[in-house]
């Protein structure tokens, strides 16, 4: 949507053009036809007739080309300056009573217009000819000169680059040593006085998806924000983040077991959270419904919706220091039987420090995610549990250390268990870029070890908005 | 029955006119349109301040309790020229309060009428830094600009209860009337050092430079939010040095490192002055945020000997 309103600026700007260029070709284009009387294409046999023929095209073609170049020295000129001198006047034929009858009607209020009169859209010389073949006088308004102020109605446009390098074995998940493994783009701008929407577009090898797309809903009553379209579900913490806000270059193993992945719950759906308003915290209520197809969900009819339900905790412990917490519950349909559903339910907790006056040099944040599932499979229920915890550390202006331990069963057999560490340092050059190096050490329940090391770079251009707390 | 609907309407009756008399809620993002709002409202006005004085106003994180804060703002007044683009809009979006939206009436751009220093022209890009697109948003450091966004937020407040436009104006008039004899205070104390050269660590000072006649010539940053390098360093070292600069002038929230490490080789003093109000304790309110400044430049200039 946000991106179509840039091409309806473009749009209106080339409509002009096209219309300009209707108004002289229809002129010459009939004028000669119906003045000079030739006989149709199919009785030229004689030469003299052709090479007559040809130079009446040849004329008709300059007067066009000449036309053109008039025109289009004058939307130069009234462009460079509000310049009220006439562009050049056209080689124009005889004017007839067909181009005469043509309708040319939108431009006669424009005609009427005093041209270069301040407080008027800019308008253009209208060849004197044209008058009189029945077309407009004195100046057309200039619709693209519209097309630079609109500009600033464009939405907020940023590519995020994220280059992503692996080394060392791992037989289980395999990932390519080296890769481009995705360019974020994305538009965000206000819609109008009530709503905002924000686009995000994922260009990677498999492909280019929507990555999320919505509108947010900003002017409700009630304390309510609404959202509507595609989008993270507000499972958990490390569901909602973009892969370049994470402070690791992959994601924990229990995304990958529960949550289907790096993508994790992402879908088309409605979202309303409320304020619960109280003395003591923040405190936000969330609920949301979803198609029911993306992680662990598959829908086999189309009421089989998935649901989700969260509330979330946050409070100052001080300026500096504050706590944040979460309990999430999602349920829906999944592929292992006729009605069999995955319900997941997770709890998060996040410490994080900031000292207000060493804001841009120290903090720390430690994050744990809990999550269990169950799901319902023909052979019976599995429950099976998995979680990380996280340490991170930035200490000094540029330079961040990281820690992060995975446990994690499968959500098909809570016998199987992959578990490990990393280790991760993360370096930014300037807020708009930023390169990391991660050491995985991985456990997997088939009894496999993968040492690896994992490097990346992140790059942001253009106007990104800044992301949620 | 009856009695019980009239007592509705008789609580109903008290609540309004209760709220007849309640105080505009207002938030401002720093406590420096926190202060000047407090002048121009007085009891009239609730006021609190999201960013404190002695933060980064660049690097506020967007804490879920500025949320709530924001829910019930009758009036947000914000820097503006993108100071707090890294942390106010998604506050603003997750606030639920339709008429703080930018394009609402409780939103207030207090650099609208600003003098706003360091417009860039021509081609900009991040090769140059952090710029700011709109021009540098530290403009509160000048005194003129005070009384700017005193008008505005005046005017503000008069369009949101008329009632009271009378003691809004005649506050405003009392605050401008202040503003300017401690303007006449200020400049007869900077009048001695006008043109007296002193190095920067962020490009925070402009209207103040500008105001007191203090004349920049470099920065710590290489470029506008990029930490200090060792070659910028040695090549600002050595223009002070040819310069004979003798004073650095930086914000409370950088590392004194870098400074004080040119302050060695160059001899110069560094001065940790106070850029917002609430920067350091003793600056509590607009009045005081220049009171405190320039006595600290003075001083430091005549310790120097700086000229």
């Amino acid at each position: 949507m946000i991106v179509n309103r840039r091409s309806i600026g473009g749009a209106t700007a080339c409509a002009a053009m096209a219309f300009s260029s209707w108004l002289s070709t229809s002129a010459f284009a009939q004028a000669p036809s119906a003045g000079a009387a030739t006989p149709p294409p199919q009785q030229l046999t004689d030469p003299q007739q052709i090479r007559q023929e040809l130079d009446r095209l040849r004329q008709e073609f300059e007067a066009i080309r000449d036309s053109y170049g008039a025109r289009l020295a004058a939307l130069e000129a009234k462009l460079g300056s509000a310049s009220t001198q006439p562009a050049p006047v056209p080689a124009l034929p005889e004017p007839t009573a067909a181009a005469a009858a043509a309708p040319v009607s939108p431009p006669a209020q424009a005609a009427a217009q005093a041209p270069g009169q301040p407080g008027q859209a800019p308008g253009v010389e209208v060849p004197s000819g044209a008058a009189g073949a029945g077309g407009p006088q004195g100046s057309l308004p200039v619709y693209g000169g519209a097309a630079a102020s609109s500009k600033v109605f464009n939405p907020d446009m940023a590519v995020i680059g994220n280059f992503i390098g692996t080394t060392g074995e791992n037989s289980v998940e395999s990932a390519p040593s080296l890769e481009m493994h995705e360019a974020e783009v994305t538009f965000q701008a206000v819609v109008d006085p009530y709503a905002r929407a924000d686009v995000f577009l994922s260009a990677a090898p498999e492909g280019v998806e929507i990555e999320e797309g919505f509108l947010t809903l900003t002017s409700l009553p009630g304390g309510l924000l609404a959202k509507v379209g595609k989008m993270k579900e507000q499972f958990g913490k490390v569901n909602t983040m973009h892969a370049h806000t994470l402070p690791w270059v992959d994601v924990p193993l229990v995304m990958k077991n529960f949550l289907g992945g790096e993508e994790g719950l992402n879908d088309s759906g409605l979202s309303v959270s409320k304020l619960l308003l109280n003395p003591w915290f923040f405190l936000e209520a969330t609920g949301e419904v979803y198609q029911g197809n993306s992680g662990p969900f598959q829908t086999q009819e189309r009421n089989d919706v998935s649901w989700l339900g969260r509330l979330r905790g946050y409070r100052d412990i001080n300026e500096s220091t504050n706590l944040d917490i979460g309990t999430s519950f999602t349920r829906g349909h999944n592929d292992a039987g006729l009605n069999t559903t995955t319900r997941l339910f997770g709890v998060d907790a996040t410490l994080r420090y900031r000292p207000l006056r060493r804001a841009i040099y120290r903090r720390f944040m430690a994050r744990t995610e809990l999550m269990w599932s169950d799901r319902g499979q023909d052979t019976g229920d599995v429950s099976a549990f998995g979680m990380y915890v996280s340490g991170d550390y930035q200490f000094a202006r540029r330079w961040f250390g990281g820690v992060r331990f995975d446990r994690s069963a499968r959500a098909t057999d809570a016998n199987l268990i992959d578990r490990g560490p990393s280790f991760v340092v993360t370096y930014w050059p300037s807020e708009f870029s930023q390169i990391r190096g991660q050491y995985r050490h991985t456990k997997y329940a088939e009894g496999v070890t993968a040492n690896e090391a994992l490097f990346q770079f992140l790059f942001s251009i253009g106007a990104h908005g800044a992301h949620v707390f | 029955m009856k009695s019980r609907i009239f007592g509705a309407a008789l609580l109903a009756v008290l609540l309004a006119s209760a709220n007849a008399f309640a105080q505009i809620k207002v938030v401002a993002t720093t406590q420096d349109l926190e202060s000047i709002a407090r002048e121009v409202g007085g009891e009239k006005i609730s006021v609190e301040a999201l960013a404190k004085g002695y933060q980064d106003p660049h690097f506020v994180e967007a804490k879920p309790t500025f949320i709530i804060k924001l829910h019930s703002a009758e009036l947000l007044i914000v820097v503006g020229r993108e100071l707090e683009i890294g942390w106010l809009p998604p506050l603003i979006n997750q606030s639920r309060n339709a008429r703080i939206q930018p394009n609402g009436d409780r939103y207030l751009d207090a650099s609208q009428t600003a003098k706003i220093l360091e417009i860039p022209t021509g081609q900009i890009t991040r090769a140059m830094g952090d710029v700011h697109p709109s021009g540098n948003p530290h403009y509160w450091l000048g005194p003129d600009n005070g009384r700017r966004i005193a008008q505005l937020i005046q005017k503000k407040l008069s369009e949101i209860s008329p009632a009271d436009a009378g003691y809004f104006a005649q506050r405003y008039a009392d605050f401008d009337r202040r503003l300017a004899d401690a303007e006449k205070r200020w400049q007869a104390a900077m009048a001695p050092y006008k043109g007296v050269k002193v190095v920067s660590y962020h490009r925070s000072w402009p209207n103040f430079t500008d105001a007191f006649g203090l004349d920049v010539i470099g920065y710590v940053e290489p470029k506008p939010g990029i930490p200090p390098s060792p070659s910028h360093t040695l090549e600002l070292i050595q223009e002070m040095k040819r310069q004979n600069v003798k004073l650095i002038i930086m914000e409370p929230y950088f590392d004194r490192k870098t400074p004080d490490a040119i302050a060695r080789e160059t001899g110069a003093k560094v001065m940790v002055l106070a850029p917002s109000v609430g920067g350091v304790k003793e600056v509590t309110d607009y009045f005081k945020l220049f009171d405190y400044d320039i006595n600290l430049v003075v001083n430091a200039i005549k310790q120097a000997g700086a000229k």
